[in-house]
């Protein structure tokens, strides 16, 4: 049902019933490494081609999310995934393999959370029982696809975020299940908000009005405070998107210092030379919340949270035509019941 | 454009961000070009001495020289060490020749994937391409013009 | 000895920062400072500054890419005296034919060997 301006609430709040995150060496290493079922060390995958290892890394995290739940393929009635690639060429040559029913998404790195809302809506309206919720990114097949070659010498801004390697699964049940775990109970699907930003090297200040958008929309349409959450999480805006969020909300009389937290700050040791502002790519919520948040909800130490995944929708093209860098935000309230 | 939200004009968030976002570390940046740059060219220097001492015309001894540099870039970046030093280094590794033929061999062995025609062979010149195509077209401007003067005199 | 080597390291290491100033300041691209630097190197080269600058710092202004718009530049000077009309084609891509046949045989050697890595 829809309330206020664009949120939608869930009646049966379906439920997330495991999550499974797949990620790269440098993504190990860092302070969440502990947190991420698979962890390879080889950028490449044992692939020839860095997008065939970008699918590969799906794989293994879709493979993953099956065999902790025992299912088979054909147990999953359908999957809503999504890449940074060209024609989302890492979702769609990693699920030819998988043979189920496929919607590719392209919300940038704001697709793993567009990818959980339209499960859930699929499970809220009973099209089906179990829908799986993916996306992934990878360093080197983005550094390809948007920025220079990984060879070329160049030195990054320190406004620049790193993108993850990897990917997140998370797998969508109805109420009826008897498991308790976590469930998705409003789902706020973002507008565009584009401020003018062009500069490729500043997706955090491109992105981050459109957080705010999405958040304070949310607030108002569910009634809640910020204080309702014990986290606000957005995806990647890293260190400067982090400040403009928070200042941009202290601006409108919102306070969400205190609950905010940012995947892309907390997935790389910020410390080390080349993090730059943190984490970016679909993968940096995908792994994040499901190799770390999802556990932290399910051994209680978080009961509410929102997660916000923001994308940058501009392209090479794009950006050569001198446009600047549209942003979307979705997001989507994940609690544990009473 | 804007957001019904946001109490900022366009112009205003991008001057807001300015402040806002971390500077490159400039005076650091600038020490390190200069002397990874410096020491480049010294050693372009050294291969062009070696040369005449081996009695060779000074002008082949700084086509040799040229020739070292740019094996000496592709070799670094063929053994991933260009771009860890570029990290580093910043323009000190672009604007030498060496800097050259690193912005040619790192998109050949990215490319690769795509086959050696289209892939290897089309992109080669993805960033180096527009120098040469500059420098080219500026030096024909350039003997057009000197090519008037001497007809005019 | 050491003087020259000094010049040398002087210039070049300036040339190089002028490059990093404009990394750091204008959020030029590294492909665009060195389409600037190659079209600077013929200019000054053509109205005669490069030249002074060429004799005091010798490889300093040779090596960076302004050098090879400064070889580009002679080239086709020299070439205009000698042959007229059909210097103004030959003269620039004569002189640097070496750097840029090297630049495409070691490149395609390398990439033949190389696989791309993280960096």
């Amino acid at each position: 049902m829809k309330i206020g301006k664009q949120t939608l609430k869930l009646e049966s709040t379906p439920k997330i019933l495991e999550t499974s995150a797949a990620v790269g060496p440098k993504e190990s290493d860092g302070p969440l490494g502990i947190y991420f079922d698979i962890k390879c060390s080889d950028v490449f995958y044992g692939e020839k081609t860095f997008e065939k290892a970008e699918s590969k890394y799906m794989k293994a995290a879709i493979d993953n999310l099956l065999y902790k739940l025992n299912l088979q393929n054909d147990n999953i009635d359908y999957i809503f995934a999504g890449d940074l690639l060209n024609q989302c060429i890492a979702s769609g040559y990693c699920i030819r393999d998988l043979n189920i029913p496929f919607f590719g998404l392209y919300g940038a790195c704001s697709t793993f959370v567009e990818s959980i809302i339209l499960s859930s809506l699929f499970i809220n309206a009973g099209y089906g029982t179990k829908v799986i919720a993916s996306a992934s990114s990878h360093f080197c097949s983005a550094e390809r696809q948007f920025r220079m070659p990984l060879e070329h010498g160049n030195q990054k801004p320190p406004t620049a975020q790193s993108t993850v390697t990897g990917c997140g699964a998370a797998l969508l049940v109805p109420h009826t299940f008897e498991k308790k775990v976590p469930v998705v109970t409003y789902v706020t699907p973002g507008k565009i908000v584009d401020m003018g930003i062009k500069d490729m090297n500043n997706m955090g200040a491109a992105m981050a009005p459109a957080a705010f958008d999405t958040i304070i929309t949310h607030l108002k349409d569910t009634e809640r405070k910020p204080e309702y959450y014990d986290a606000i999480i957005t995806g990647d805006l890293g260190v400067e998107g982090t400040d403009i969020l928070i200042d941009l909300c202290k601006d409108y009389g919102v306070d969400i210092s205190k609950v905010h937290r940012d995947c892309g700050k907390e997935i790389y040791d910020l410390t080390k030379r080349d993090m730059n502002a943190g984490g970016s790519g679909c993968a940096c919520m995908a792994s994040v919340f499901s190799g770390y948040f999802y556990q932290e909800l399910k051994e209680k130490r978080l009961n509410r949270v929102l997660i916000v995944a923001t994308g940058a929708l501009m392209s090479p093209i794009s950006i050569g035509q001198g446009e600047s860098i549209p942003s979307i935000a979705h997001a989507a309230a994940i609690e544990n019941e009473v | 454009m804007e957001n019904d939200k946001i109490k900022m004009t366009v112009k205003e968030y991008s001057e807001y961000v300015e402040s806002k976002s971390a500077k490159s570390p400039i005076i650091k940046n600038i020490f390190l070009a200069f002397i990874s740059g410096g020491l480049i060219c010294v050693i372009g220097q050294i291969i062009t001495n070696l040369c005449i001492n081996y009695g060779i015309e000074s002008k082949d001894a700084i086509i040799i020289s040229t020739i070292s540099l740019i094996f000496l870039g592709a070799f670094l970046t063929a053994v991933n060490l260009y771009s860890k030093i570029g990290k580093y280094a910043g323009a000190g590794s672009v604007v030498p020749i060496t800097g050259f033929s690193n912005s040619i061999v790192a998109p050949a062995i990215e490319y690769k994937s795509e086959g050696f025609v289209l892939g290897l062979g089309a992109n080669m010149f993805k960033i180096a391409g527009p120098v040469l195509v500059y420098g080219i077209l500026t030096s024909v401007i350039v003997g057009f013009v000197y090519w008037l003067m001497l007809l005019v005199r | 000895m050491i003087i020259e080597y000094l010049k040398v390291f002087i210039t070049g290491g300036i040339i190089c920062s002028i490059g990093q100033i404009l990394i750091d300041k204008t959020k030029l691209t590294p492909a665009r400072i060195l389409v600037i630097f190659v079209t600077l190197g013929v200019i000054f080269t053509a109205i005669g500054v490069y030249k002074p600058l060429v004799d005091y710092g010798k490889a300093g202004a040779t090596v960076p890419i302004s050098g090879f718009g400064y070889a580009l530049a002679n080239g086709v000077i020299e070439e205009v005296k000698d042959k007229g009309f059909i210097g103004i084609f030959t003269g620039g891509v004569k002189a640097t034919s070496a750097g840029i046949a090297a630049a495409i045989a070691f490149g395609y050697l390398a990439a033949l060997f190389a696989k791309p890595k993280i960096k």
